[in-house]
């Protein structure tokens, strides 16, 4: 392993999307965004709806959108598994304003507790990718 | 004596069946190439997922606040069958030998005076299942793999299995799949889902890294993690089950169709060899007759 580099791998269940070594990964943890650099102290966090951002060269070369999930840091590696990861500049707009207002409508006919939550969780991820976007 | 004209019609629908048992094969050959790679591709998440959750599990285990799904509802009096197949037969004994397992189980489970739920994610399970244990079968998903299986469909079983948990309806919770060795191989698997059983190393694999003794921290906490991570789990652990089948069914169905296009060879020969017996023999009987009328002129 390159020196001073962490192994930065980024999974969703249908295949493994990124796998790279990289000086700094910036993580949107539940509780504030992270970095992680090489001998970081080893946790395991969740993610909100946000984007990472992979440091080389002390610039940002990649950014991706990630929909939530789950980060493992340990001193040499970072893994994270989103359930569903795009590249920032992939995101489609439009589509994804479909998907917000799809949500909005579901979280106005939601009748249980459960559908409520679960369109909420689908517009806090469309607003993030909106932001994201912009 | 068979007729010459029966035989060769049983021929040509014999030779007609061999193409198709052949084409399915062929078929059955390309789809388990794609059915593989996705079963691979869909490893490293479920690898990481496990690592994860061991430490968790570890670390939560014997703790009073552990969540259910971790420890169980403190009971195992009702039992939910998950039985995955496939939707289609022709495919050996690929459907049969999974509803075999998962009906032993049930029915050694009733035997001990336990209430006993199925839930079929394919056709042909619930079929089979039906005869015995039809009103015992909440419910059925068809067609899952259709147009292609992703993990949205797998997430959305594991949040019914989940709701249905947290509503009481069932204790424990099995799933029943054929795990993929190779296209003539496949295993019956049952495997455990609630409460999560941390799955055994298998030969003895260690963690690549030490983590010095160190020990994770949880951000935000534990629990908060592990009731997000748990649900998470029982989805990814039904569609990596749900990849093997894929798998397991389309090398099933290639090894049957081989084994079929083979025997509608073999039938082919002996036919055709019967076909020109027969034909010889009508052949001489027709000379025999020209030459002895010959000869009593």
């Amino acid at each position: 392993m390159a020196e001073g580099k962490v192994a930065f791998e980024l999974v969703s269940p249908e295949r493994l999307l990124l796998s790279e070594e990289v000086e700094m990964v910036v993580v949107p943890g539940d509780e504030g965004d992270f970095g992680v650099l090489v001998r970081h102290a080893p946790m395991i966090s969740t993610l909100r709806p946000g984007v990472i951002q992979v440091h080389d060269g002390g610039a940002v070369t990649e950014s991706i959108f990630v929909a939530g999930g789950f980060a493992e840091v340990t001193p040499a590696r970072c893994t994270v598994l989103a359930e569903e990861a795009v590249a920032v500049a992939e995101i489609d707009r439009a589509a994804t304003e479909q998907r917000l207002s799809n949500a909005q409508d579901d979280l106005l006919d939601a009748k249980t507790d459960s559908e409520k939550a679960q369109a909420e969780r689908h517009i806090a991820v469309a607003e993030a990718m909106l932001k994201a976007a912009s | 004596m068979p007729n010459l004209k029966d035989l060769k019609v049983r021929i040509d629908s014999v030779k007609s069946t061999r193409k198709i048992t052949s084409a399915m094969k062929m078929v059955a050959a390309a789809k388990l190439r794609r059915a593989q790679e996705q079963a691979e591709a869909s490893r490293p998440y479920a690898q990481r997922m496990d690592r994860m959750l061991g430490s968790l599990a570890a670390a939560a285990a014997g703790q009073a606040g552990a969540p259910k799904l971790l420890a169980g509802s403190g009971s195992d009096q009702t039992h939910l069958i998950l039985v995955a197949t496939a939707d289609r037969g022709l495919c050996g004994g690929f459907n049969s030998s999974i509803v075999r397992e998962a009906r032993n189980l049930a029915r050694e489970l009733l035997e001990q005076g336990k209430t006993v739920k199925f839930f079929c994610i394919g056709r042909k399970g619930r079929d089979q299942l039906r005869r015995e244990f039809g009103e015992r079968i909440i419910d059925t998903i068809e067609d899952i793999a259709r147009p292609s299986l992703s993990f949205d469909k797998a997430a959305d079983i594991g949040t019914r299995v989940v709701a249905m948990f947290e509503a009481g309806e069932f204790d424990v919770c099995t799933m029943f799949y054929a795990e993929f060795r190779s296209a003539i191989s496949q295993i019956v698997t049952p495997q455990q889902l609630i409460p999560f059983a941390p799955p055994e190393s298998e030969n003895g694999e260690e963690e690549p890294e030490a983590l010095n003794g160190a020990v994770y921290e949880y951000e935000p906490g534990e629990e908060e993690i592990l009731t997000a991570l748990l649900p998470t789990n029982l989805s990814v652990q039904i569609f990596k089950a749900l990849l093997e089948n894929a798998a397991s069914e389309h090398g099933a169905r290639m090894t049957a169709m081989d084994n079929a296009t083979r025997n509608a060879g073999d039938m082919i020969n002996n036919l055709t060899l019967i076909y020109n017996r027969t034909r010889q023999a009508a052949i001489t009987g027709e000379l025999i007759e020209i030459i002895s009328a010959k000869e009593a002129m």
